[in-house]
């Protein structure tokens, strides 16, 4: 008796799998490929010993770094895309333009007096200032970093509210596709003034001595040096800030009923132009931190660094649902650990190829997002 | 009215034996929905409706509004997978089947709010309806071997799209954006491209809405001759005295239910009826 | 170029709106300004001869690329962000295809050592298959979707020819491969150099060519050049034949049909789903084709991975809007104005200036030249300005696209009506006197287009007391 009822339960089991796999192929065969390669993975690293501790400590948490940074400014793409409607294709301009903006003051902070100080403004644009010369860290010139940081904040949700006002408010009712064109060409136009103020070349940003810190790891160590601590307590602290705005303000709320449904919004009387303002300056001040802690980050700065970053953020917010917070954050990180995590099975080639794949299957498959329906939650 | 009539494909081939033949083939209920149900979120916009639709015939679909009218529509013409319950068409059960399958096999709709293909001329909004265009295939278009063939045919679509147009008092319109036209010529435009499907049953959501009183009387006139020919119609319409006065049969919905269902007279009587669109003050 | 038209029509309107007579003329003039602005400036007639072939190769690609995307966007409302995606398929496997197999001790990776006619088709088939792959699950999604779908997938593709993992691959005992990050060079005898470049006939129409002029030097390159963008003229109109066609044809309505409303096509019993995708095929096939004739007449039949960023993708959409989408005429013209105007038109302008004045030397930064402003003296910005010209043309190019979908997001040339039909849709002479009241024959049967938004709602709304 008792065997006959597990065989049927076991047989209804067998069939309700097989009748789901023969419904959603695509699912299957992703749920399949990703057992394997949890599979491969614990096996190497427990059982033949081919991959270290260390070794994917250090790469998960380059990659944990990364998804934050992605993240970040993700959050600041995600309440744009789902409170405005469009896919923002110049958002990764805006990171570029914190990044400089930031850095500039913190070059001019931390060399004042040492050089001339619009070229310190201009990130040493006019040659003979390096960061490393300038000895900037956390540790080094606290006040600097901080101050950038925050004045990179400032300054982008800046120029993203005077974009909004000069071109994007008389286009409300445009529809999401002529904005993303707009986005286009604001990206573009953005991108060349960078490099006509900036300059175009790659120039290090940070000192040489950073103080880093060795955590043990079961066969080795994991470094971790101040900036990496740096960008994840600012990621933090900015995320539990804006799950604070939105859950607790009467602003997150109204955020919150735009992006679910904008008509009923108006309906209800939500005052949607100080809304949109609102989520420019936050999701502005998001991106343009954002690109500061990246060049803080990766030591390095130009002006493309934010348009190559593009599209992993658009992945990272497809990834967890446009619209959702918390989905965003989720989304880098995991983009993050895909790019950084993927090296162990394939060319480093394509780490990005991976992530743009991950994204691209979540559209096809969730296109709403991991978190979907808990939007701006 | 012969010399404007819309529907016959072309004069020289005595069309209305070929539709004769056409329609015998039909079953006596040429459409059928059994226990549909559709529900969003919390709300169950059709909840167990069943009836028949019987050939020849113009049947009315009333109900207040937000009674499931437009939504039992769209489970019927493949816009909305129900979440039970079946249709049948021609005795075949074809639930869930794609819209533009159940369109080529005769079943079609038109959309309460009018949805003209706004960027094209009404022309091309016509030209676009008949069935079995050859020119659909890209080849045959596109290589001048075939490209006669596809013109040929368009001659011959062209002529009783023009001929629909003057009907439906479209035609002096005919080179016009279709977003460009009011409310009322969209309406038009609508009906009058879906009768250029051929079609077998005819799902018509408020179609004659904003449509001036005059002309209004010939179409209604024209879907009788229609209807006598074996085109079947289902026709969604608030004005009481076109269900009264047109429909041979009349069916009632409310909260997603068939409320009552009979011929208009009856239904005019029927406390249930009355009392549901007391209920929802219209 | 007026011959054999109809009386009752204004001659002067039809030349206007005849489609030949906006490109030629579009092209005419965009010649003239290059030419003027050359002999005004002093520059060599080589040079302004050596810049317009190259200017006309270049409209040509960037022509077919648009005319493409005309077919995804304008007619068929498919957001496709992905075009480098396809032209580096196509371009890759037309070299793969065309180059000659590696010796058996060759360290660097050959081809398949096919004719170049083969080259062409396979890369025709080559980014149609690709299109097929994206197309299949992604052309049901939402249409921003499907353009970041599309831009991954361009992206993926240039990682793919990238990477080293695919630098040389044994196939099948040839040695096959991308060429990783350093590319392909072709550096075979190709079919132009044996009957063209290289035969008796052509040397001879350069010698003629320069005893006539007798230009110090030689003109044999921008001969060949010439040459070469006559090739793509003739392939342009190919492309140009083609779309129209297949615009102005029921296939062509359904897909207009789609880009305005899916449902309302799919109502109508048609099948939306493979329109898409035909639709999609054959765009990607064409931007293919147009990849493989880019690597061979624009980079010299040599190929790398950092050409198809994903900017030229852009490009093509700006001379898209630019144009009009929706309309093949608008596109070439766009494309020749992108070219001519955006892209190439400030540097040659900066070349003709610089060749005028003497400009003071350009400050290193633009706070050097903003410091000018400091003594009212706006010379030092402007020199840095004109010294980064390259920057300074991607800045306008940006401000014309958003001015455009501000101001004027139909195009220059407007909501151009490019009829899907295959034959003339106008109205038909019936037979017998139409019975129908408040129809207006007369007025219907003259031609006229409106322009204006305003309808006249006689006959059904007003009740048609006019008749
Ligand atoms: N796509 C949808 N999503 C959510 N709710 C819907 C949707 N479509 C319809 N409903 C709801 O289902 C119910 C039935 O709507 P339906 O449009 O079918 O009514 P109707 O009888 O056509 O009304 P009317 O006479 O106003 O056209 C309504 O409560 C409506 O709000
Ligand atoms: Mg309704």
């Amino acid at each position: 008796m008792v065997i006959t009822s597990v065989l049927a339960r076991g047989q209804t089991v067998a069939r309700s799998g097989l009748s789901t796999a023969v419904e959603k192929p695509l699912e299957t065969v992703l749920a399949v490929v990703g057992l394997l390669i949890a599979g491969d993975f614990v096996v190497a690293l427990l059982v033949t010993g081919g991959l270290g501790f260390a070794e994917v400590g250090q790469l998960a948490k380059n990659g944990l770094m990364r998804g934050l940074v992605i993240g970040l400014a993700g959050v600041g793409l995600s309440m744009t895309y789902s409170i405005l409607n469009f896919a923002n294709f110049s958002h990764g301009d805006y990171i570029t333009f914190g990044a400089f903006a930031g850095w500039g003051v913190t070059y001019l902070v931390a060399g004042f007096g040492e050089a001339d100080w619009t070229n310190l403004l201009l990130v040493g644009a006019g040659g003979g200032v390096y960061g490393a010369q300038l000895g900037i860290s956390i540790t080094g010139t606290p006040l600097a970093v901080v101050v950038g940081l925050v004045l990179a904040g400032a300054t982008t949700a800046g120029l993203a509210l005077l974009v909004d006002r000069g071109i994007y408010k008389s286009m409300r009712d445009a529809g999401g596709i002529p904005l993303l064109i707009t986005s286009v060409g604001v990206a573009f136009a953005l991108r060349y003034v960078i490099a006509l103020s900036y300059n175009q070349s790659v120039r290090g940003t940070t000192s040489t001595d950073i103080p880093t810190y060795q955590l043990p790891a079961i066969d080795g160590t994991i470094g971790v040096n101040a900036h990496d601590l740096v960008v994840l307590a600012s990621a933090v602290a900015l995320m539990l800030g804006v799950h604070f705005l939105l859950q607790r303000t009467k602003l997150g709320k109204a955020m919150r009923a735009m992006a679910d449904n904008e008509d009923l919004a108006l309906v209800t009387g939500i005052p949607t132009e100080r809304v949109v303002t609102w989520t420019w300056v936050v999701g502005g001040a998001l991106t343009g931190v954002s690109g500061f802690l990246l060049v803080l980050w990766r030591e390095t700065i130009n002006f493309r660094i934010g348009w190559v970053l593009l599209l992993l953020v658009f992945s990272a917010v497809i990834l967890g649902g446009i619209g959702s917070i918390y989905g965003a954050i989720f989304g880098g990180v995991i983009i993050g650990l895909t790019l950084e995590l993927s090296q162990i099975w394939i060319p480093t080639d394509f780490a990005r190829a991976s992530a743009f794949a991950l994204m691209i299957v979540i559209l096809l498959v969730r296109p709403k997002g991991l978190f979907a329906g808990r939007s701006t939650a | 009215m012969t010399t404007a009539d819309p529907t016959v494909e072309d004069s020289e081939d005595e069309p209305t034996l070929k539709l004769e033949v056409e329609t015998a083939e039909l079953s006596a209920v040429p459409l059928r929905v059994e226990d549909l149900e559709k529900r969003f979120g919390g709300i169950t916009a059709v909840d167990g409706a069943s009836f028949e639709v019987e050939r020849g015939t113009i049947t009315g679909l009333i109900g207040p509004n937000g009674a499931g009218k437009s939504t039992t529509f769209n489970c019927i013409t493949g816009f909305h997978r129900p979440d039970a319950g079946s249709v049948y068409f021609d005795d075949e059960d074809v639930t869930g089947r794609a819209p533009h399958e159940l369109a080529r096999a005769g079943l079609v709709r038109t959309f309460q709010i009018a949805r003209e293909l706004g960027e094209m001329t009404v022309m091309e909004n016509m030209m676009l309806a008949p069935k079995n265009q050859s020119g659909e295939t890209l080849w045959r278009s596109v290589l001048p071997g075939t490209r006669d063939g596809v013109r040929d045919q368009e001659t011959v679509n062209l002529e009783r799209t023009w001929r629909t147009l003057e009907f439906f008092e479209l035609d002096h319109l005919w080179n016009e954006q279709a977003g460009n036209l009011s409310g009322g010529q969209r309406k038009l435009l609508e009906m009058a491209r879906v009768l250029m499907t051929d079609p077998k049953v005819v799902l018509l959501d408020e179609p004659l809405a904003g449509v001036n009183p005059s002309l209004e009387a010939r179409l209604l006139e024209h879907l009788h001759e229609l209807a006598d020919r074996g085109y079947t119609f289902l026709l969604v319409e608030h004005d009481m005295d076109v269900i009264m006065e047109h429909c041979e049969h009349v069916i009632v919905m409310h909260q997603g239910k068939v409320l009552a269902e009979g011929e208009p007279a009856a239904i005019r009587d029927n406390e249930e009826v009355i009392d549901a669109y007391l209920g929802e003050d219209v | 170029m007026s011959s054999g038209e109809p009386a009752e029509a204004d001659p002067l309107d039809r030349l206007r709106d005849s489609d030949v007579t906006l490109i030629v003329g579009g092209l005419a003039a965009l010649y003239l300004a290059y030419v003027l602005v050359g002999i005004v400036a002093g520059l060599s007639p080589r040079g302004i001869f050596a810049t317009i072939t190259q200017l006309t190769l270049l409209i040509t690609i960037y022509a077919m690329l648009t005319l493409a995307l005309n077919l995804h966007w304008g007619y068929t409302g498919l957001f496709n962000i992905g075009i480098v995606g396809f032209m580096a398929v196509g371009g890759y496997t037309f070299l793969m295809v065309t180059m000659p197999v590696a010796e058996p001790a060759a360290r660097s990776a050959g081809g398949l050592g096919l004719p170049f006619v083969v080259g062409l088709v396979g890369a025709v088939v080559a980014a149609a298959l690709l299109g097929f792959v994206v197309g299949l699950p992604s052309l049901r999604l939402r249409a921003d979707y499907l353009a970041i779908t599309t831009i991954a997938m361009s992206e993926i593709v240039r990682y793919f020819y990238q990477s080293n993992a695919f630098q040389e691959v044994e196939l099948g005992g040839i040695l096959l491969g991308t060429g990783g990050g350093s590319g392909l060079v072709g550096g075979y005898t190709t079919p132009f150099d044996t009957y063209v470049y290289d035969a008796g006939w052509f040397e001879g129409v350069v010698e003629f060519v320069d005893t006539t002029f007798q230009i110090s030097g030689t003109l044999g390159p921008n001969i060949e050049t010439l040459f070469d963008a006559l090739v793509l003229v003739v392939v342009v109109v190919g492309f140009y034949w083609l779309l129209k066609r297949t615009g102005e044809s029921p296939f062509g309505r359904v897909l207009k049909a789609i880009r305005e409303d899916e449902d309302v096509a799919g109502a109508l019993g048609k099948d939306t789903g493979r329109f898409k995708m035909k639709s999609f095929m054959l765009g990607c096939a064409l931007m293919g084709l147009a990849g493989a004739l880019y690597v061979f007449f624009q980079l010299g039949n040599t190929v790398n991975p950092t050409v198809f960023r994903p900017r030229l993708t852009f490009f093509v959409w700006v001379a898209l809007i630019l144009g009009g989408a929706g309309s093949n005429t608008g596109s070439v013209l766009g494309a020749a104005l992108f070219v001519g105007v955006l892209f190439r038109g400030p540097l040659y302008l900066k070349n003709a200036i610089e060749n005028l004045v003497e400009f003071p030397d350009a400050p290193d930064t633009v706070a050097g030249g903003l410091s000018g402003f400091l003594s009212l003296d706006p010379v030092p910005f402007i020199a840095f300005l004109f010294d980064n010209m390259g920057s300074l043309r991607i800045i306008l190019l940006g401000v014309v696209l958003i001015v455009l979908m501000k101001r004027r997001p139909q195009g220059l040339l407007g909501h151009r009506t490019e009829t899907a039909a295959a034959v003339p849709l106008v109205p038909v002479e019936t037979a017998t006197p139409s019975s129908v009241a408040g129809s207006d024959g007369a007025e219907a049967t003259d031609g006229g287009r409106v322009d204006t938004g305003q309808v006249d709602n006689e006959g059904v709304d007003g009740g048609g007391e006019g008749s």
